[in-house]
Protein backbone atom coordinates (compact mmCIF):
# COMPACT_ATOMS: atom_id res chain seq x y z
CA UNK A 1 0.00 0.00 0.00
CA UNK A 2 2.11 2.46 1.04
CA UNK A 3 4.53 1.57 -2.41
CA UNK A 4 0.89 2.57 -4.08
CA UNK A 5 0.90 5.75 -2.74
CA UNK A 6 4.60 6.29 -3.51
CA UNK A 7 4.12 5.97 -7.34
CA UNK A 8 1.00 7.45 -7.21
CA UNK A 9 2.12 10.64 -5.62
CA UNK A 10 5.12 10.99 -7.70
CA UNK A 11 2.94 10.48 -10.81
CA UNK A 12 0.56 12.69 -9.26
CA UNK A 13 3.48 15.73 -9.12
CA UNK A 14 5.10 14.56 -12.43
CA UNK A 15 1.19 15.33 -13.86
CA UNK A 16 0.98 19.23 -12.65
CA UNK A 17 4.44 19.49 -14.76
CA UNK A 18 2.45 18.32 -17.66
CA UNK A 19 -0.19 20.45 -16.60
CA UNK A 20 1.96 23.67 -17.01
CA UNK A 21 2.95 22.78 -20.58
CA UNK A 22 -0.77 22.35 -21.47
CA UNK A 23 -1.37 25.41 -19.45
CA UNK A 24 0.18 27.70 -22.25
CA UNK A 25 -1.96 25.78 -24.88
CA UNK A 26 -4.90 26.49 -22.81
CA UNK A 27 -4.37 30.18 -22.61
CA UNK A 28 -3.65 30.91 -26.27
CA UNK A 29 -6.46 28.32 -27.52
CA UNK A 30 -9.08 30.73 -25.21
CA UNK A 31 -7.89 34.16 -26.45
CA UNK A 32 -7.89 33.24 -29.96
CA UNK A 33 -9.75 29.40 -30.31
CA UNK A 34 -6.41 28.22 -31.99
CA UNK A 35 -4.11 25.32 -30.87
CA UNK A 36 -0.81 27.02 -30.64
CA UNK A 37 1.73 24.20 -32.32
CA UNK A 38 4.62 27.20 -31.45
CA UNK A 39 4.04 26.47 -27.50
CA UNK A 40 6.76 23.51 -27.51
CA UNK A 41 9.26 26.27 -29.38
CA UNK A 42 7.85 29.08 -27.07
CA UNK A 43 9.26 26.46 -23.90
CA UNK A 44 12.25 26.32 -25.33
CA UNK A 45 13.09 29.55 -26.62
CA UNK A 46 12.57 30.69 -23.04
CA UNK A 47 14.46 28.42 -20.98
CA UNK A 48 17.69 28.34 -23.82
CA UNK A 49 17.24 32.35 -23.13
CA UNK A 50 17.74 32.16 -19.55
CA UNK A 51 20.54 29.95 -19.17
CA UNK A 52 22.31 31.07 -21.80
CA UNK A 53 21.93 34.96 -19.96
CA UNK A 54 22.60 33.58 -16.61
CA UNK A 55 25.74 31.72 -18.30
CA UNK A 56 26.75 35.04 -19.14
CA UNK A 57 27.07 36.04 -14.94
CA UNK A 58 23.58 37.55 -14.86
CA UNK A 59 22.19 37.01 -11.71
CA UNK A 60 19.20 34.68 -11.61
CA UNK A 61 16.26 37.02 -10.94
CA UNK A 62 17.71 40.05 -12.83
CA UNK A 63 18.18 37.11 -15.94
CA UNK A 64 14.36 35.84 -14.95
CA UNK A 65 13.52 39.38 -15.34
CA UNK A 66 15.52 39.84 -18.54
CA UNK A 67 14.06 36.77 -20.34
CA UNK A 68 10.44 37.31 -19.15
CA UNK A 69 11.36 40.64 -21.16
CA UNK A 70 12.05 39.44 -23.88
CA UNK A 71 9.32 36.68 -23.65
CA UNK A 72 6.82 39.66 -23.98
CA UNK A 73 8.80 41.39 -26.72
CA UNK A 74 7.87 38.31 -28.34
CA UNK A 75 4.32 38.43 -27.77
CA UNK A 76 3.76 41.61 -29.16
CA UNK A 77 5.98 40.86 -32.04
CA UNK A 78 3.96 37.08 -32.99
CA UNK A 79 1.03 40.06 -32.86
CA UNK A 80 2.18 42.68 -34.75
CA UNK A 81 4.02 39.81 -37.85
CA UNK A 82 1.62 37.08 -38.04
CA UNK A 83 -1.45 37.62 -36.18
CA UNK A 84 -2.59 40.77 -37.02
CA UNK A 85 -2.84 39.70 -40.93
CA UNK A 86 -5.12 36.72 -39.51
CA UNK A 87 -8.36 38.12 -37.74
CA UNK A 88 -11.15 37.25 -38.71
CA UNK A 89 -9.88 33.79 -40.92
CA UNK A 90 -10.67 30.39 -40.19
CA UNK A 91 -8.63 28.81 -37.26
CA UNK A 92 -7.25 26.12 -39.77
CA UNK A 93 -5.25 29.70 -41.09
CA UNK A 94 -4.02 31.02 -37.30
CA UNK A 95 -3.08 27.11 -36.91
CA UNK A 96 -0.76 26.87 -39.61
CA UNK A 97 0.92 30.05 -39.12
CA UNK A 98 1.67 28.52 -35.62
CA UNK A 99 3.55 25.66 -36.94
CA UNK A 100 5.78 28.42 -39.22
CA UNK A 101 6.03 30.23 -35.86
CA UNK A 102 6.78 26.77 -34.05
CA UNK A 103 10.13 26.07 -36.79
CA UNK A 104 10.87 29.68 -37.53
CA UNK A 105 11.09 30.06 -32.85
CA UNK A 106 13.25 26.74 -32.82
CA UNK A 107 15.43 27.85 -35.57
CA UNK A 108 15.96 31.31 -34.15
CA UNK A 109 16.60 30.00 -30.23
CA UNK A 110 19.51 27.81 -31.85
CA UNK A 111 20.89 30.55 -33.87
CA UNK A 112 21.24 32.73 -31.14
CA UNK A 113 22.00 30.70 -28.13
CA UNK A 114 23.69 27.52 -29.92
CA UNK A 115 22.59 24.03 -29.83
CA UNK A 116 24.41 22.82 -26.93
CA UNK A 117 22.95 21.31 -24.15
CA UNK A 118 22.92 23.12 -20.27
CA UNK A 119 21.96 22.32 -17.58
CA UNK A 120 19.92 24.19 -15.29
CA UNK A 121 20.07 24.35 -11.50
CA UNK A 122 17.52 26.30 -9.40
CA UNK A 123 18.84 25.07 -6.34
CA UNK A 124 16.33 22.46 -4.72
CA UNK A 125 17.91 19.52 -4.33
CA UNK A 126 16.00 16.51 -5.87
CA UNK A 127 16.45 14.64 -2.63
CA UNK A 128 13.16 12.66 -1.26
CA UNK A 129 12.16 13.49 2.39
CA UNK A 130 9.59 11.68 4.23
CA UNK A 131 5.74 12.54 4.65
CA UNK A 132 4.07 10.26 6.66
CA UNK A 133 6.19 7.35 5.75
CA UNK A 134 5.87 8.20 2.07
CA UNK A 135 8.84 9.84 0.62
CA UNK A 136 8.42 13.12 -1.84
CA UNK A 137 10.69 14.42 -3.83
CA UNK A 138 11.16 17.75 -2.55
CA UNK A 139 12.04 19.31 -6.58
CA UNK A 140 8.71 17.74 -7.75
CA UNK A 141 7.04 18.84 -4.55
CA UNK A 142 8.38 22.33 -5.93
CA UNK A 143 6.76 21.87 -8.98
CA UNK A 144 3.79 21.12 -8.26
CA UNK A 145 3.39 24.19 -5.95
CA UNK A 146 4.38 26.66 -8.32
CA UNK A 147 2.35 25.02 -11.12
CA UNK A 148 -0.64 25.04 -8.30
CA UNK A 149 -0.23 28.75 -7.69
CA UNK A 150 -0.30 29.67 -11.41
CA UNK A 151 -3.30 27.82 -12.03
CA UNK A 152 -5.29 28.93 -9.47
CA UNK A 153 -4.19 32.74 -10.83
CA UNK A 154 -4.53 32.08 -14.31
CA UNK A 155 -8.04 30.81 -13.53
CA UNK A 156 -9.32 33.25 -11.11
CA UNK A 157 -7.93 35.55 -13.77
CA UNK A 158 -10.02 34.64 -16.69
CA UNK A 159 -13.21 34.18 -15.09
CA UNK A 160 -13.33 37.04 -12.37
CA UNK A 161 -11.13 40.14 -14.22
CA UNK A 162 -12.22 42.50 -16.94
CA UNK A 163 -9.66 41.45 -19.15
CA UNK A 164 -10.07 37.73 -18.96
CA UNK A 165 -13.72 38.13 -19.93
CA UNK A 166 -12.33 39.75 -23.19
CA UNK A 167 -10.08 37.33 -23.58
CA UNK A 168 -12.84 34.33 -23.66
CA UNK A 169 -14.97 36.87 -25.65
CA UNK A 170 -12.55 37.34 -28.54
CA UNK A 171 -12.05 32.59 -28.21
CA UNK A 172 -15.67 32.94 -29.03
CA UNK A 173 -16.13 35.41 -31.87
CA UNK A 174 -13.39 38.00 -33.36
CA UNK A 175 -15.50 40.23 -35.28
CA UNK A 176 -17.87 40.47 -32.32
CA UNK A 177 -15.40 41.49 -29.87
CA UNK A 178 -13.78 44.34 -32.14
CA UNK A 179 -17.63 45.15 -32.63
CA UNK A 180 -18.07 46.17 -29.22
CA UNK A 181 -14.62 47.85 -28.72
CA UNK A 182 -12.14 45.14 -27.59
CA UNK A 183 -9.21 45.96 -29.05
CA UNK A 184 -7.95 42.67 -30.56
CA UNK A 185 -4.49 43.56 -31.53
CA UNK A 186 -3.83 44.87 -27.63
CA UNK A 187 -5.46 41.54 -26.30
CA UNK A 188 -3.45 39.03 -28.75
CA UNK A 189 -0.22 40.54 -27.42
CA UNK A 190 -1.13 40.16 -24.04
CA UNK A 191 -1.96 36.71 -24.83
CA UNK A 192 1.00 35.49 -25.64
CA UNK A 193 3.36 37.51 -23.59
CA UNK A 194 1.36 35.17 -20.82
CA UNK A 195 1.75 32.06 -22.80
CA UNK A 196 5.37 33.13 -23.20
CA UNK A 197 5.68 33.68 -19.37
CA UNK A 198 4.16 29.82 -18.62
CA UNK A 199 6.07 29.01 -20.79
CA UNK A 200 9.89 30.35 -19.18
CA UNK A 201 8.46 28.49 -15.91
CA UNK A 202 7.58 25.54 -17.94
CA UNK A 203 10.71 25.70 -19.64
CA UNK A 204 13.47 26.35 -16.41
CA UNK A 205 10.51 23.54 -14.27
CA UNK A 206 11.62 21.04 -17.65
CA UNK A 207 15.30 22.39 -18.17
CA UNK A 208 16.38 21.57 -15.06
CA UNK A 209 15.10 18.11 -14.91
CA UNK A 210 16.49 17.09 -18.70
CA UNK A 211 18.78 20.16 -19.36
CA UNK A 212 17.96 22.47 -21.47
CA UNK A 213 18.03 20.99 -25.33
CA UNK A 214 15.90 20.87 -28.32
CA UNK A 215 14.57 17.69 -26.43
CA UNK A 216 12.73 19.89 -24.36
CA UNK A 217 10.11 21.17 -27.58
CA UNK A 218 9.58 17.44 -27.49
CA UNK A 219 7.72 18.01 -23.77
CA UNK A 220 4.78 19.25 -25.59
CA UNK A 221 3.89 15.94 -27.38
CA UNK A 222 2.82 15.02 -23.38
CA UNK A 223 0.37 18.07 -22.61
CA UNK A 224 -1.27 16.64 -25.75
CA UNK A 225 -3.12 13.68 -23.84
CA UNK A 226 -3.28 16.49 -20.92
CA UNK A 227 -5.04 18.67 -23.05
CA UNK A 228 -7.94 16.03 -24.10
CA UNK A 229 -8.48 14.76 -21.14
CA UNK A 230 -8.88 17.73 -19.84
CA UNK A 231 -10.40 19.87 -22.37
CA UNK A 232 -8.72 22.51 -24.59
CA UNK A 233 -10.43 25.72 -22.96
CA UNK A 234 -10.46 24.74 -19.11
CA UNK A 235 -7.39 25.98 -16.76
CA UNK A 236 -8.36 23.31 -14.07
CA UNK A 237 -8.99 20.69 -16.86
CA UNK A 238 -5.39 21.27 -17.96
CA UNK A 239 -4.16 20.66 -13.98
CA UNK A 240 -6.79 17.68 -13.56
CA UNK A 241 -5.48 16.37 -16.68
CA UNK A 242 -1.98 16.15 -15.79
CA UNK A 243 -2.68 14.75 -12.54
CA UNK A 244 -4.94 11.98 -14.11
CA UNK A 245 -2.06 11.52 -16.83
CA UNK A 246 0.91 11.81 -14.70
CA UNK A 247 -0.33 9.34 -12.23
CA UNK A 248 -1.85 7.42 -14.86
CA UNK A 249 1.43 6.27 -16.99
CA UNK A 250 3.13 5.82 -13.78
CA UNK A 251 0.98 3.42 -12.14
CA UNK A 252 0.31 1.76 -15.51
CA UNK A 253 3.93 1.18 -15.75
CA UNK A 254 4.27 -0.31 -12.20
CA UNK A 255 1.52 -2.39 -12.51
CA UNK A 256 0.62 -3.48 -16.01
CA UNK A 257 4.57 -2.88 -16.82
CA UNK A 258 5.35 -6.38 -15.75
CA UNK A 259 2.46 -8.41 -17.66
CA UNK A 260 2.27 -6.23 -20.74
CA UNK A 261 6.20 -5.12 -21.23
CA UNK A 262 7.81 -2.06 -20.25
CA UNK A 263 7.66 0.68 -21.72
CA UNK A 264 4.16 1.72 -20.98
CA UNK A 265 4.41 4.78 -19.69
CA UNK A 266 4.79 5.90 -23.25
CA UNK A 267 2.16 4.94 -24.84
CA UNK A 268 -0.32 5.15 -21.98
CA UNK A 269 -1.53 8.55 -22.24
CA UNK A 270 -2.29 8.20 -25.61
CA UNK A 271 -4.40 5.50 -25.03
CA UNK A 272 -6.23 7.09 -22.72
CA UNK A 273 -7.00 10.37 -24.52
CA UNK A 274 -7.97 8.05 -27.94
CA UNK A 275 -10.64 6.39 -25.10
CA UNK A 276 -11.43 9.95 -24.01
CA UNK A 277 -12.10 11.48 -27.32
CA UNK A 278 -14.26 8.41 -28.41
CA UNK A 279 -16.43 9.27 -24.91
CA UNK A 280 -16.05 12.86 -24.35
CA UNK A 281 -14.72 14.64 -27.09
CA UNK A 282 -14.84 18.10 -25.25
CA UNK A 283 -12.92 17.05 -22.62
CA UNK A 284 -13.88 16.59 -18.34
CA UNK A 285 -13.73 20.40 -18.33
CA UNK A 286 -14.00 21.86 -21.97
CA UNK A 287 -16.41 24.08 -23.25
CA UNK A 288 -19.36 21.93 -25.13
CA UNK A 289 -19.33 23.02 -28.82
CA UNK A 290 -22.42 24.80 -29.11
CA UNK A 291 -23.59 23.95 -32.36
CA UNK A 292 -27.01 26.29 -32.41
CA UNK A 293 -26.36 30.22 -32.67
CA UNK B 1 -13.33 78.13 -51.60
CA UNK B 2 -15.75 80.37 -53.80
CA UNK B 3 -16.16 77.09 -56.20
CA UNK B 4 -17.40 75.40 -53.31
CA UNK B 5 -19.64 77.95 -52.12
CA UNK B 6 -22.00 77.35 -54.66
CA UNK B 7 -22.83 73.96 -54.06
CA UNK B 8 -25.94 73.73 -51.79
CA UNK B 9 -25.39 71.07 -48.94
CA UNK B 10 -22.01 70.25 -46.90
CA UNK B 11 -18.92 69.47 -48.53
CA UNK B 12 -15.82 68.23 -46.88
CA UNK B 13 -14.79 71.76 -46.25
CA UNK B 14 -17.78 72.39 -44.01
CA UNK B 15 -18.45 69.65 -40.91
CA UNK B 16 -21.73 67.98 -41.64
CA UNK B 17 -24.92 69.09 -38.97
CA UNK B 18 -25.65 65.71 -38.85
CA UNK B 19 -24.92 63.09 -36.29
CA UNK B 20 -23.61 60.99 -38.76
CA UNK B 21 -22.80 61.97 -42.31
CA UNK B 22 -21.71 59.00 -45.20
CA UNK B 23 -20.35 61.03 -48.11
CA UNK B 24 -19.98 58.92 -51.17
CA UNK B 25 -18.46 55.73 -50.12
CA UNK B 26 -17.16 53.42 -52.63
CA UNK B 27 -16.51 49.71 -50.73
CA UNK B 28 -14.44 47.09 -52.48
CA UNK B 29 -13.53 43.55 -51.10
CA UNK B 30 -10.47 41.93 -51.67
CA UNK B 31 -9.24 44.26 -53.71
CA UNK B 32 -11.48 43.39 -57.00
CA UNK B 33 -15.16 43.48 -55.68
CA UNK B 34 -16.50 46.67 -55.89
CA UNK B 35 -20.00 46.55 -53.68
CA UNK B 36 -20.57 50.12 -52.66
CA UNK B 37 -20.62 52.34 -55.96
CA UNK B 38 -21.07 55.67 -53.74
CA UNK B 39 -23.22 55.31 -50.87
CA UNK B 40 -24.66 58.45 -49.10
CA UNK B 41 -26.77 59.10 -46.14
CA UNK B 42 -27.35 61.14 -43.48
CA UNK B 43 -28.52 60.43 -39.87
CA UNK B 44 -30.11 63.04 -37.55
CA UNK B 45 -29.49 63.34 -33.64
CA UNK B 46 -31.95 61.39 -32.14
CA UNK B 47 -33.76 59.56 -35.22
CA UNK B 48 -33.69 56.17 -36.35
CA UNK B 49 -33.11 55.46 -40.03
CA UNK B 50 -34.10 52.73 -41.73
CA UNK B 51 -31.53 51.46 -44.54
CA UNK B 52 -33.54 49.21 -46.61
CA UNK B 53 -32.86 46.59 -49.39
CA UNK B 54 -32.95 43.12 -50.77
CA UNK B 55 -29.84 40.22 -50.43
CA UNK B 56 -26.53 41.85 -51.04
CA UNK B 57 -27.65 45.44 -51.66
CA UNK B 58 -24.32 46.23 -49.57
CA UNK B 59 -26.55 46.81 -46.45
CA UNK B 60 -24.47 45.13 -44.42
CA UNK B 61 -21.22 46.62 -45.94
CA UNK B 62 -22.33 49.87 -45.27
CA UNK B 63 -22.76 49.70 -41.91
CA UNK B 64 -19.50 48.05 -41.58
CA UNK B 65 -17.16 50.70 -43.41
CA UNK B 66 -18.83 53.15 -40.77
CA UNK B 67 -18.18 50.97 -37.97
CA UNK B 68 -14.76 50.28 -39.40
CA UNK B 69 -15.11 46.37 -39.50
CA UNK B 70 -14.56 46.21 -43.32
CA UNK B 71 -10.51 45.82 -42.40
CA UNK B 72 -10.79 42.29 -40.80
CA UNK B 73 -12.95 41.07 -43.56
CA UNK B 74 -10.48 42.08 -46.70
CA UNK B 75 -12.56 45.36 -47.49
CA UNK B 76 -11.37 48.66 -48.04
CA UNK B 77 -13.25 51.99 -48.10
CA UNK B 78 -11.61 53.32 -51.24
CA UNK B 79 -13.75 57.06 -51.83
CA UNK B 80 -15.81 59.07 -49.99
CA UNK B 81 -15.71 60.01 -46.27
CA UNK B 82 -17.30 59.35 -42.88
CA UNK B 83 -18.36 61.78 -40.61
CA UNK B 84 -19.58 61.18 -36.74
CA UNK B 85 -20.29 64.69 -35.25
CA UNK B 86 -18.46 66.66 -37.71
CA UNK B 87 -15.59 64.38 -37.48
CA UNK B 88 -13.95 62.34 -39.90
CA UNK B 89 -13.75 58.66 -38.18
CA UNK B 90 -12.81 56.57 -41.40
CA UNK B 91 -9.57 56.01 -40.35
CA UNK B 92 -10.77 55.39 -36.61
CA UNK B 93 -9.78 51.53 -35.23
CA UNK B 94 -13.60 50.18 -34.29
CA UNK B 95 -12.86 50.25 -30.39
CA UNK B 96 -12.10 54.00 -30.73
CA UNK B 97 -15.61 54.42 -32.35
CA UNK B 98 -16.77 52.58 -29.58
CA UNK B 99 -15.55 55.28 -26.90
CA UNK B 100 -17.22 58.02 -29.36
CA UNK B 101 -20.13 56.29 -29.11
CA UNK B 102 -21.43 54.76 -32.42
CA UNK B 103 -21.43 50.59 -31.49
CA UNK B 104 -22.75 48.16 -34.53
CA UNK B 105 -24.92 45.34 -33.56
CA UNK B 106 -23.84 42.83 -36.22
CA UNK B 107 -26.13 41.06 -38.57
CA UNK B 108 -26.67 36.94 -36.66
CA UNK B 109 -26.43 38.46 -33.70
CA UNK B 110 -22.96 37.36 -32.73
CA UNK B 111 -23.11 36.33 -29.19
CA UNK B 112 -20.51 35.24 -27.25
CA UNK B 113 -21.97 31.93 -27.13
CA UNK B 114 -19.98 30.51 -23.76
CA UNK B 115 -19.70 33.70 -22.20
CA UNK B 116 -23.09 34.05 -19.90
CA UNK B 117 -25.83 36.07 -20.71
CA UNK B 118 -24.40 38.82 -18.15
CA UNK B 119 -20.56 38.28 -19.15
CA UNK B 120 -21.97 39.02 -22.78
CA UNK B 121 -23.16 42.66 -21.19
CA UNK B 122 -20.42 43.53 -19.27
CA UNK B 123 -18.40 43.27 -21.86
CA UNK B 124 -20.02 45.99 -24.22
CA UNK B 125 -18.27 48.23 -21.28
CA UNK B 126 -14.74 47.16 -21.84
CA UNK B 127 -14.04 50.36 -23.78
CA UNK B 128 -15.18 52.32 -20.64
CA UNK B 129 -13.56 53.76 -17.54
CA UNK B 130 -16.43 53.58 -14.91
CA UNK B 131 -16.49 52.54 -11.33
CA UNK B 132 -18.48 48.82 -10.55
CA UNK B 133 -21.61 50.80 -9.20
CA UNK B 134 -21.50 52.49 -12.41
CA UNK B 135 -21.83 49.59 -14.48
CA UNK B 136 -23.91 47.17 -11.88
CA UNK B 137 -26.79 50.09 -12.68
CA UNK B 138 -26.14 50.29 -16.69
CA UNK B 139 -26.86 46.61 -15.71
CA UNK B 140 -30.17 47.12 -14.28
CA UNK B 141 -30.63 49.35 -16.33
CA UNK B 142 -30.37 46.89 -19.52
CA UNK B 143 -32.33 44.49 -17.60
CA UNK B 144 -35.18 47.08 -17.46
CA UNK B 145 -35.61 47.08 -21.22
CA UNK B 146 -35.02 43.12 -21.21
CA UNK B 147 -36.55 41.70 -18.22
CA UNK B 148 -36.09 38.21 -20.04
CA UNK B 149 -32.60 38.85 -19.97
CA UNK B 150 -32.59 39.35 -16.32
CA UNK B 151 -34.06 36.17 -15.99
CA UNK B 152 -31.53 34.54 -17.89
CA UNK B 153 -28.61 36.34 -17.12
CA UNK B 154 -26.66 33.34 -15.73
CA UNK B 155 -27.25 31.13 -18.80
CA UNK B 156 -24.54 30.12 -21.75
CA UNK B 157 -26.02 33.04 -24.10
CA UNK B 158 -25.42 30.23 -26.81
CA UNK B 159 -28.34 28.12 -25.15
CA UNK B 160 -30.82 30.85 -25.71
CA UNK B 161 -32.74 31.64 -28.00
CA UNK B 162 -32.58 33.86 -31.12
CA UNK B 163 -34.99 36.36 -29.75
CA UNK B 164 -32.81 36.22 -26.59
CA UNK B 165 -29.33 36.30 -28.19
CA UNK B 166 -30.66 39.44 -30.13
CA UNK B 167 -31.82 41.12 -27.00
CA UNK B 168 -28.08 40.84 -25.70
CA UNK B 169 -26.82 41.76 -28.82
CA UNK B 170 -28.40 45.00 -28.04
CA UNK B 171 -27.80 45.26 -24.57
CA UNK B 172 -24.37 44.53 -24.94
CA UNK B 173 -24.11 48.04 -27.54
CA UNK B 174 -25.93 49.35 -25.07
CA UNK B 175 -23.52 48.92 -22.34
CA UNK B 176 -21.24 51.22 -24.46
CA UNK B 177 -23.57 54.09 -23.62
CA UNK B 178 -23.57 54.27 -27.32
CA UNK B 179 -25.07 57.67 -28.69
CA UNK B 180 -25.69 56.04 -31.95
CA UNK B 181 -26.15 51.77 -32.81
CA UNK B 182 -25.75 50.53 -36.10
CA UNK B 183 -28.00 47.85 -36.05
CA UNK B 184 -28.06 45.08 -38.41
CA UNK B 185 -31.18 43.25 -39.67
CA UNK B 186 -32.70 42.92 -36.04
CA UNK B 187 -35.44 41.06 -37.25
CA UNK B 188 -33.48 37.54 -39.05
CA UNK B 189 -35.29 34.26 -38.46
CA UNK B 190 -36.99 35.71 -35.73
CA UNK B 191 -40.85 35.36 -35.40
CA UNK B 192 -42.87 38.51 -35.98
CA UNK B 193 -44.35 39.06 -32.41
CA UNK B 194 -40.75 39.07 -31.16
CA UNK B 195 -39.68 41.24 -34.42
CA UNK B 196 -42.57 43.56 -33.02
CA UNK B 197 -41.45 43.15 -29.10
CA UNK B 198 -37.30 44.22 -30.45
CA UNK B 199 -38.59 47.46 -32.54
CA UNK B 200 -40.74 48.54 -29.34
CA UNK B 201 -37.50 48.54 -27.30
CA UNK B 202 -35.72 50.25 -30.39
CA UNK B 203 -38.26 53.19 -29.99
CA UNK B 204 -37.81 53.22 -26.35
CA UNK B 205 -34.27 53.40 -26.41
CA UNK B 206 -35.04 56.27 -29.20
CA UNK B 207 -37.11 58.11 -27.09
CA UNK B 208 -35.89 57.83 -23.31
CA UNK B 209 -32.30 57.29 -24.15
CA UNK B 210 -32.01 59.07 -27.05
CA UNK B 211 -29.96 56.62 -29.17
CA UNK B 212 -30.29 57.39 -32.50
CA UNK B 213 -30.27 54.02 -34.89
CA UNK B 214 -28.92 53.63 -38.29
CA UNK B 215 -30.90 50.15 -38.88
CA UNK B 216 -30.38 47.96 -42.05
CA UNK B 217 -33.57 45.48 -42.81
CA UNK B 218 -35.15 43.73 -45.30
CA UNK B 219 -38.27 43.80 -43.59
CA UNK B 220 -38.91 46.79 -45.13
CA UNK B 221 -42.69 47.29 -43.90
CA UNK B 222 -41.82 46.96 -39.89
CA UNK B 223 -38.59 49.16 -40.08
CA UNK B 224 -40.39 51.79 -42.18
CA UNK B 225 -43.06 51.16 -39.59
CA UNK B 226 -40.44 52.56 -36.73
CA UNK B 227 -37.92 54.34 -38.85
CA UNK B 228 -38.06 58.29 -39.26
CA UNK B 229 -36.61 58.13 -42.42
CA UNK B 230 -35.46 55.41 -44.72
CA UNK B 231 -32.71 55.16 -47.53
CA UNK B 232 -33.24 52.12 -50.39
CA UNK B 233 -30.22 50.30 -51.71
CA UNK B 234 -30.05 48.59 -55.16
CA UNK B 235 -26.89 46.96 -55.80
CA UNK B 236 -24.65 49.15 -53.84
CA UNK B 237 -26.05 52.86 -54.76
CA UNK B 238 -28.97 54.38 -53.06
CA UNK B 239 -31.93 54.77 -55.53
CA UNK B 240 -34.24 56.50 -53.28
CA UNK B 241 -34.91 57.79 -50.27
CA UNK B 242 -37.45 60.05 -47.86
CA UNK B 243 -39.06 60.47 -45.08
CA UNK B 244 -40.86 56.43 -44.12
CA UNK B 245 -44.27 57.42 -44.35
CA UNK B 246 -43.44 58.80 -48.00
CA UNK B 247 -41.61 55.54 -48.70
CA UNK B 248 -44.11 53.21 -47.48
CA UNK B 249 -46.83 54.76 -49.72
CA UNK B 250 -44.87 55.15 -52.60
CA UNK B 251 -46.24 53.17 -54.97
CA UNK B 252 -42.91 51.60 -56.53
CA UNK B 253 -41.94 50.73 -52.88
CA UNK B 254 -45.18 49.12 -52.02
CA UNK B 255 -44.57 47.15 -55.62
CA UNK B 256 -41.17 45.91 -55.25
CA UNK B 257 -41.00 45.38 -51.35
CA UNK B 258 -44.34 45.46 -49.62
CA UNK B 259 -47.14 44.65 -52.24
CA UNK B 260 -45.52 40.74 -52.88
CA UNK B 261 -46.52 38.91 -49.49
CA UNK B 262 -44.52 36.46 -48.32
CA UNK B 263 -40.88 36.02 -49.79
CA UNK B 264 -42.08 37.43 -52.89
CA UNK B 265 -39.28 40.33 -53.62
CA UNK B 266 -38.92 40.64 -57.25
CA UNK B 267 -35.83 39.07 -59.23
CA UNK B 268 -32.90 40.90 -60.00
CA UNK B 269 -34.10 41.69 -63.21
CA UNK B 270 -36.80 43.45 -62.42
CA UNK B 271 -34.66 45.70 -59.90
CA UNK B 272 -32.92 46.97 -62.70
CA UNK B 273 -35.63 47.33 -64.80
CA UNK B 274 -37.18 49.14 -61.80
CA UNK B 275 -33.95 51.42 -61.74
CA UNK B 276 -34.17 51.70 -65.59
CA UNK B 277 -37.96 53.25 -65.27
CA UNK B 278 -36.79 55.52 -62.09
CA UNK B 279 -34.37 57.21 -64.67
CA UNK B 280 -37.10 57.70 -67.34
CA UNK B 281 -39.54 59.22 -64.72
CA UNK B 282 -36.86 61.39 -63.26
N1 LIG C 1 -16.18 39.62 -47.21
C1 LIG C 1 -16.67 39.73 -48.45
N2 LIG C 1 -15.90 39.43 -49.51
C2 LIG C 1 -16.40 39.55 -50.76
N3 LIG C 1 -17.64 39.95 -51.05
C3 LIG C 1 -18.46 40.26 -50.03
C4 LIG C 1 -18.01 40.17 -48.69
N4 LIG C 1 -19.03 40.54 -47.88
C5 LIG C 1 -20.05 40.84 -48.71
N5 LIG C 1 -19.72 40.69 -49.99
C6 LIG C 1 -20.57 40.95 -51.16
O1 LIG C 1 -20.99 42.28 -51.11
C7 LIG C 1 -22.34 42.40 -51.53
C8 LIG C 1 -23.11 43.15 -50.47
O2 LIG C 1 -23.15 42.38 -49.29
P1 LIG C 1 -23.83 42.86 -47.95
O3 LIG C 1 -23.59 41.83 -46.93
O4 LIG C 1 -23.40 44.25 -47.66
O5 LIG C 1 -25.35 42.88 -48.39
P2 LIG C 1 -26.64 43.09 -47.50
O6 LIG C 1 -27.41 44.20 -48.13
O7 LIG C 1 -26.30 43.24 -46.09
O8 LIG C 1 -27.41 41.74 -47.76
P3 LIG C 1 -28.26 40.81 -46.75
O9 LIG C 1 -29.61 41.42 -46.67
O10 LIG C 1 -28.27 39.50 -47.42
O11 LIG C 1 -27.56 40.82 -45.45
C9 LIG C 1 -22.83 41.00 -51.77
O12 LIG C 1 -22.83 40.79 -53.17
C10 LIG C 1 -21.84 40.12 -51.11
O13 LIG C 1 -21.68 38.93 -51.83
MG1 LIG D 1 -26.60 42.14 -44.44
Amino acid sequence: MQFFIEVMVGGLLAGVMYSLVALGFVLIYKASGVFNFAQGALVLFAALTFVSIEKMGVPFWIALAITLGIMVLMGVAIERIVLRRLVNQPPISLFMATIGLSFFIEGLAQTVWGTEVHGLELGITDEPFDVMGVFISKFDLFAATLSGVLVAGLALFFQKTKLGRALRAVADDHQAALSVGIPLKHIWAIVWAVAGFVALVAGMLWGSRLGVQFALTLVVLKALPVLILGGFTSVPGAIVGGLIVGAGEKLAEVYLGPFIGGGIENWFPYMLALVFLLVRPEGLFGERHIERV
Amino acid sequence: MSQTGIVPGHTDQQPSPFLLSVNNIEVIYNHVILVLKGVSLDVPEGSIVALLGGNGAGKSTTLKAISNLLASERGDVTKGSVEFRGERVDQLTPDALVKRGVVQVMEGRHCFGHLTVEENLLTGAYTRKASRAEIAQDLEKVYHYFPRLKVRRQSQAGYTSGGEQQMVAVGRALMARPSMILLDEPSMGLAPQIVEEIFEIVKDLNQKERVSFLLAEQNTMVALRYANFGYILENGRVVMDGAADELASNEDVKEFYLGLGGDGRKSFREVKHYRRRKRWLA
